[in-house]
């Protein structure tokens, strides 16, 4: 039996992750990761109080880069993939006052 | 030279004969093309061919060898890319219809080198969309088919560039492992697969899933054309700041010196338990047997060593889990969920024509209508252990994990040189097999996956055939410390010359023409 992640945290994951759902998605994801979440539940058996967290394979510290400008896109081709754009502007809606 | 005597050559081979004279890279390029249309309408490999590029590519490497110049170690051969790393040429779409007509404004560094050493950019090949998968048959563009039987995947995520390797589309390939995804491809395409040190190559224009674990790494024939790309992508580079500093040691130079006195680790973990080995496949087991008699027959020494972190256990219906997979899923769920995060149907990419009535609505319309179900399944994973209230008892309980992982990978290599274990639990499975069983199909990378949480190099290797009709290959994989390639590759070179010496085992029989 997996864990019950019901419909409502579901949907708030899914806008959390900008990702509109339909019913049918909702009740699928709610079991597939359901399933996930108690397979994480599996390194609950390990006892980590006194392990660091390790967040990268390679732990280089202090990468430090010139500060020279470099090159960098032109506006041309910043724009050239962008579904819709206006002069040297990406199109967008209504950004003030919506739901976030 | 015949085409087919042309596609038979490795890149080491090729590269020479294109060197002094014995062939052009014009007609190279052309057999390889001439192969493509021959046997890709059947593998379905590659997302898009640079027929015309790669031939332009081609005819300036000609031209400067006849002008008396070197054009480097590649000089006139065609390689082929995973389509998740950027070329300003055609298009990058990571197998999605969220990038299905992106094309990358910059080229990624290795590019750049591949191209630096001569090398002609033949086209770009299928995957699972965005390296989220096993068999590639997440990829919104095709369905590709394994060349030693169609009916079977060629595992994934980079399993466009495996099956383009194994029928022989290209002289070798690039492919990303962020979980597996060069290796377990390769051991289910019968090619070698080499994942390099976390860092050693950079990761500036792949598009990124686990920034912490993605690393790109060659597909070929051979160890010697594995250990010649591995020389030619590796490298420190400004744009990426996880590459590592150090010197690239000249690989090819050393593959033919064969170890002495190399030890050989055996993790307890993967060969004292019963269970497993009764529920892995077994040509599998099989292939095992006989990599272990083959080292020994060549010297080495054998020392039990035990990675009690990437323990693998079995339930009741013979379904492999392990701490590491926990672990894996955890970290690069909430990887990919934060680097996917920059698709928002604005910028680039599919926007949806849905009436919306704010940006939110926007970014979540473009994503649900363009992005696949596992690629939505792993943003939700993610996103739900990074949220407020789960952090600790996922997250940050995975990264500890890690370290315990990566720990006990140091203690087994102060007692050994280089361990051996399978790649794969099995080898290539019919298409279709694992696709509703998201767990399933994440126990394929469960002898790979480790490998990735420590940041350590690791190589698949061509080692058995099933029993099947037709027969499929079986890879098994040897994981070195940080920055062993050269002793890896040299290990895994005394296998392929001991085992195959002339390269005729792992030619499928489609490509061999029976």
């Amino acid at each position: 039996m997996s864990k019950i992640i019901d419909a409502e945290l579901v949907r708030h994951i899914g806008k959390l992750s900008r990702i509109s759902l339909s019913d049918a998605e909702v009740a699928a994801l709610g079991e597939q990761i359901g399933a996930m979440v108690e397979y994480f539940d599996k390194l609950q058996q390990l006892d980590t109080n006194a392990v660091e967290p390790m967040a990268h394979a390679v732990e280089l510290t202090n990468v430090l880069a010139p500060d020279e400008p470099g090159q960098s896109l032109s506006p041309a081709e910043a724009l050239a993939n962008s579904p819709q754009h206006d002069e040297n502007f990406f199109k967008v809606p209504k950004v003030l006052g919506a739901d976030s | 030279m015949s085409d087919a005597a042309i596609t038979k050559l490795s890149a080491v081979e090729l590269a020479a004969d294109i060197a002094a004279g014995q062939v052009s890279s014009v007609e190279a390029t052309r057999a390889y093309l001439d192969a493509i249309s021959a046997r890709d309408g059947e593998i379905q490999a590659f997302n898009e061919v640079f027929a015309e590029g790669a031939l332009e590519q081609a005819a300036a490497v000609d031209e400067r060898i006849a002008a008396g110049d070197n054009p480097g170690p590649l000089a006139g051969v065609p390689i082929a890319l995973k389509d998740n790393i950027c070329t300003t040429t055609g298009h990058t779409t990571c197998a999605s219809r969220y990038l299905k007509d992106f094309r990358a404004p910059y080229q990624a560094t290795v590019v750049e080198k591949l191209i630096s050493a001569g090398a002609v950019i033949l086209g770009k090949c299928n995957m699972d969309e965005f390296a989220m998968g096993s068999s590639t048959e997440n990829s919104a563009a095709r369905t590709t088919c394994n060349p030693w039987d169609l009916s079977r995947v060629p595992g994934g995520s980079s399993g466009g560039s495996a099956a383009a390797v194994a029928g022989r589309l290209c002289a070798a390939a690039l492919g990303s492992d962020t979980g597996g995804s060069i290796r377990q491809p390769a051991s289910l395409c019968g090619v070698v697969g080499f994942k390099p040190t976390y860092g050693r190559v950079s990761r500036y224009g792949l598009v990124a899933f686990g920034s912490s674990l993605d690393q790109i790494g060659p597909l070929a024939t051979t160890v010697d054309d594995a250990a010649l790309l591995t020389g030619v992508i590796s490298g420190h580079d400004p744009h990426d700041a996880t590459s590592l500093p150090e010197a690239v040691p000249d690989y090819p130079a050393k593959t033919d010196k064969p170890i002495d006195k190399l030890r050989i680790g055996l993790p307890k973990e993967f060969f004292d338990n019963a269970d497993l080995t009764a529920a892995i496949d077994p040509a599998v087991r099989l292939a095992m047997d006989s990599a272990i008699e083959t080292y020994k027959s060549l010297g080495a020494e054998f020392v039990e060593v035990s990675i009690p972190h990437s323990r693998i256990d079995v339930d009741a219906d013979g379904g492999l889990s392990s701490f590491a997979v926990a672990c894996y899923y955890i970290v690069c769920t909430a990887e990919c969920s934060s680097n996917l995060a920059r698709f928002d149907g604005v910028h680039y990419g599919h926007r949806s024509s849905a009436p919306v009535e704010n940006i939110v609505e926007l970014y979540s319309r473009s994503r649900a209508e363009s992005l696949g179900d596992e690629v939505k399944r792993r943003i939700m994973l993610g996103n739900y252990s990074l949220s407020s209230g789960y952090y600790d008892a996922y997250y940050n309980k995975a990264l500890k994990v890690r370290r315990l992982i990566a720990d006990d990978f140091a203690r087994a290599f102060a007692k050994c040189d280089v361990l051996l274990g399978p790649t794969a639990p099995t080898p290539a499975f019919k298409i279709g097999a694992k696709a509703d069983n998201p767990l399933a199909m994440y126990a394929e990378d469960i002898f790979t996956i480790s490998v990735n949480l420590a940041g350590l190099p690791g190589i698949s290797i061509p080692a058995g055939l099933s029993e099947d009709t037709p027969a499929l290959p079986v890879g098994v994989q040897l994981i070195g410390p940080v920055l062993s390639e050269a002793t890896l590759l040299r290990t895994a070179r005394m296998f392929e010359q001991a085992t195959d010496p002339a390269g005729e085992k792992f030619i499928p029989p489609m490509v061999k023409g029976k």
